[in-house]
């Protein structure tokens, strides 16, 4: 594989798609509305209210990337050994309710939640107590969850499934037990579809807002939903940007830990 | 799994390819265009299609979920519309702006039949630039099964009885608003004593909310899900015609008049066929079929002499003039929209 | 342990599907509203054959979508590639995090940006734009699907295959390619979900005329989704399930002959 000319399309490609949107909004952070280099809109982001606004979507996002990981592992695992004859069509039907609109979708987690809804109706008929988690954060978090969910399972899985299982076997051949050969063998080489799901699952769950909106019934603002407000209803593109180069670089340095454990260094983060 | 994702793409292809096809083929003639941006689901499609037989005009219509995001588009130069329907504060902020373009009132005749008390509205006081589409108050709605205190003040949402019971809307004009009203100051405030007093007020009322809602409120009421609500009059009788139970009052302190209005941007390439579909939404039996369509007030006395006995009676679609001389239509806030946001930042932020 | 395995993925099934069950069922609710159900009706499906609106609009969104995602795998695989094999270290830090920008990136900053750089560079707003932001914000997956399945890869194969030969050409077609296919899969799937189900971005770079069923059905929120929408997406994911289920058989067959 010695073309290197390769790699020459992708860097035009980002030039003109990734680095000149990034360079527009570092612009916007860094001056005033007359267009004059200012500071004042990166001062007014470290405002603790704002801060409290970042831990806060930083929170729910992380505890849905862990919730994510938890429940899409084991089903990742089940996914793999199912028989060939059904496995293509089982992985697509993880996708395939993600193909109905969003919106839709969460509207109707709505009509479950509710304290008449279809959850409660369900508890009630067979006697046991009613729930009521929407508008919580448990709403926020089973939303995210919901959402972000085959994000997390089909790269562990596309990563198990073409695993040399010899090595396994080895492993078990050597005495190790099923759990052993899990933790010491699986495991680590299932490691680049971990990160990469985690990646799909915690950098856009950091800046949704309508889940927070809808399930959270508007509660608290969140990260997203902040910028989007600059943007759109206050027009303070300055701010709003501010906002968003703040947010880059605070979540590139929060993941930034992940490519340490990763041998390669192939990672991407800064360190 | 190979085989099958090669049969996906390649019938995909196949569709896409001709689909494409398709949509090509019938290349048009030269035709009248008008382009039209509106809210969502905001008109009957059957007056579209009537408009397009009578006048041989081929009408792009498109839709946008909020003042702020038409504006950005419009603002932007990334849209080419001949026909926007903005609020009220929107509409004056685009004047002020100059992104609106004067109507010439000669072509639009129907306007004689908007109601006067709707002309020189306070956004567009020289009536220059826009004609009135549809328009409401805000209010309360509330289950009368579930609220035993008679509703004639805003205060009722801060009642600790209704704990957990009370919607409120998630905008903050409208939120803000409310609050301010019922403080007795104006709903376009800018003194930031009147406003603090407001935020102190909506954080006191927090723990007592349920939810800041947009339109699921209308779900939510309907189900019985809430005591109260704030809402737009417009969703009011829908809700009240689904559940029996609801009620609609307008507290004594005074309400927010909104206006959704016809404008033409700036530039527009089409201002004759403009004006022309400007004239024919203010014909009588055209804004009967929207206003039965959309289940909001028409600002044309003789199409409201059209709908049905009991919604031209009902006083939450047509209030009486006395209860309307007491709104305030909302202004458009400048600069001052940023403490407005301030505001309700610290609203959600606190716990 | 088999049992287990079943109960478990039965749940996460259920949890996936129990939404679009409601979804399903309020499509034939006789009434507008989620909050009464006031009997059975099949006449939003009736208005969905009239609605032009929301037909074009689906048009739009199915071949914006399939074109996107085809366009951005493509792209997202070279990339992976070019990555990994042919970039320094250094250069690959800075490249990958560029990468994951798109994604880091609030939908609207990315919206944004784009509508303003199409404007600056007078390109103009409809179809084309929309499908370019599409493959935008498609390609870090791609990119993000691939490369796991890059490392993984023993590529003593690849200069084993080259030693016996091949060309390096046929060694990556037969060797690299089947072993990467899983990455590339799960890329594109990705793709298209994110491409049918954007709303923000999609608003920004689309211009008049062309609109996607997601811009129809977020403009709706102020007035509530009208249920034709769900009697539309019934039909979809009826026939998403049909495709789904007439492909499996044919391809069991095959494999069975």
């Amino acid at each position: 594989m010695g073309k290197k000319w390769l790699t020459y399309p992708y860097h035009i490609w980002m030039a003109l798609f990734t680095v000149i949107p990034l360079a527009l909004i570092v612009f916007f952070a860094f001056t005033s509305p007359t267009g004059e280099f200012t500071l004042t809109a990166m001062q007014r982001v470290v405002d603790p209210i704002y801060l409290g606004v970042f831990w806060h979507s930083i929170y729910l996002a992380g505890l849905s990337t862990i919730l994510c990981f938890l429940i899409g592992y084991p089903m990742a695992m089940i996914l793999v050994g199912t028989k060939l004859k059904y496995r293509s069509m089982l992985v697509l039907m993880i996708v395939i309710p993600m193909w109905m609109n969003f919106l839709l979708r969460t509207y109707a987690w709505m009509t479950l939640l509710e304290r008449k809804g279809l959850i409660n109706i369900i508890l009630t008929s067979l006697h046991l107590p009613v729930v009521n988690i929407l508008y919580t954060d448990y709403a926020v978090v089973l939303g995210m969850v919901y959402n972000f969910l085959p994000f997390m399972i089909l790269p562990i899985y596309s990563v198990l499934m073409k695993m040399d299982k010899n090595l396994i076997e080895a492993a078990e051949d050597l005495g190790a037990s099923r759990w052993q050969a899990f933790i010491k063998i699986t495991f680590p080489l299932s490691l680049p579809g971990v990160y990469a799901g985690i990646l799909m699952v915690f950098m856009p769950a950091v800046t949704t807002f309508v889940i927070s909106r809808l399930l959270g019934g508007g509660q608290y603002t969140l990260i997203g939903n902040l910028i989007e407000e600059q943007f759109l209803a206050v027009g303070d593109w300055n701010f709003g940007s501010a906002l968003s180069v703040f947010m880059l670089v605070l979540i590139l340095l929060s993941l930034g830990f992940m490519s340490r454990y990763e041998k390669e260094n192939e990672g991407g983060m800064f360190f | 799994m190979n085989k099958i994702v090669k049969f996906l793409m390649i019938s995909a292809l196949c569709l896409v390819i001709g689909v494409m096809l398709v949509g090509c083929g019938g290349e048009k003639t030269v035709q009248r265009e008008l382009k039209v941006y509106n809210w969502g689901d905001y008109i009957d499609p059957v007056v579209l299609e009537d408009f397009e037989k009578e006048t041989g005009i081929h009408v792009v219509y498109d839709t946008f979920a909020t003042n702020e995001d038409m504006y950005v588009k419009v603002k932007s130069g990334g849209s080419d519309y001949d026909v926007v329907i903005p609020s009220d504060y929107m509409i004056k902020r685009m004047i002020n702006e100059g992104l609106l373009e004067k109507i010439d009132f000669s072509k639009v005749p129907n306007y004689k039949n908007v109601d006067a008390k709707f002309k020189n509205l306070p956004f567009d006081s020289q009536n220059e630039y826009s004609v009135p589409y549809m328009w409401g108050t805000v209010g309360i709605v509330y289950n009368k099964k579930m609220v035993t205190d008679p509703v004639d003040s805003w205060s009722i949402l801060w009642n600790e009885k209704y704990k957990k019971q009370i919607l409120m809307l998630d905008s903050p004009r409208d939120s803000i608003g409310i609050t301010l009203k019922m403080l007795g100051y104006s709903l376009n405030t800018s003194d930031p004593e009147q406003l603090k007093q407001a935020k102190e007020k909506l954080i006191e009322q927090k723990p007592l909310v349920l939810a800041y809602v947009v339109d699921e409120v209308k779900d939510k009421m309907i189900a019985g899900e809430a005591a109260m609500a704030v809402v737009w009059s417009g969703d009011a009788m829908f809700i009240k015609d689904k559940n029996p139970d609801i009620e609609y009052a307008i507290p004594q302190e005074g309400t927010n008049l909104w206006f959704d209005s016809i404008v033409i941007p700036k530039g527009a390439k089409h201002k004759a066929e403009a004006e022309e579909f400007i004239n024919y939404l203010a014909r009588p039996e055209v804004s009967q079929k929207n206003a039965e369509y959309i289940g909001y007030a028409t600002p044309l006395p003789k199409a409201q002499a059209q709908l049905a006995e009991s919604i031209q009676t009902d006083l939450a679609a047509y209030p009486s003039d006395e209860i309307l001389k007491n709104t305030e239509v909302f202004d458009d806030l400048a600069k001052n929209i940023a403490a407005y946001d301030r505001v309700w930042t610290e609203i959600k932020a606190a716990r | 342990m088999n049992l287990i395995k079943k109960l478990y993925a039965g749940s996460i099934y259920l949890f996936l599907y129990a939404p679009i069950v409601v979804l399903i069922v309020f499509s034939f609710n006789d009434s507008k509203s989620r909050g009464s159900w006031d009997g059975f009706t099949l006449r939003w499906y009736a208005e969905l054959f009239h609605n032009s609106e929301i037909l074009n609009a689906l048009y739009y969104t199915i071949s914006i979508a399939v074109l996107a995602s085809l366009l951005a795998t493509i792209i997202g695989t070279v990339a992976a590639l070019a990555i990994y094999y042919h970039m320094k270290p250094f250069q690959k830090n800075i490249v990958m995090n560029l990468t994951y920008l798109p994604v880091l990136n609030p939908d609207i900053v990315t919206g944004i940006s784009l509508m303003l750089l199409f404007i600056f560079v007078k390109f103009e707003l409809g179809f084309f734009s929309l499908l370019l932001a599409h493959i935008v914000f498609n390609v870090p997956y791609v990119v993000l699907a691939v490369l796991p399945k890059l490392k993984q890869f023993n590529h003593s194969l690849y200069e084993a295959a080259l030693d016996l030969g091949a060309t390096p050409r046929v060694a990556f077609r037969k060797i690299v390619f089947p072993e990467i296919m899983p990455g590339i899969i799960t890329g594109l799937l990705f793709a298209f979900t994110l491409s049918i189900d954007d709303f923000v971005i999609s608003f920004f770079t689309t211009g008049s005329g062309v609109n996607n069923l997601s811009i129809l059905i977020y403009s709706m929120a102020r007035r509530g989704i009208h249920p034709t929408i769900n009697a539309l997406s019934t039909l979809l994911f009826g026939a998403v399930l049909l495709l789904l289920l007439i492909v499996n058989k044919r391809i069991t067959k095959t494999e069975m002959n």
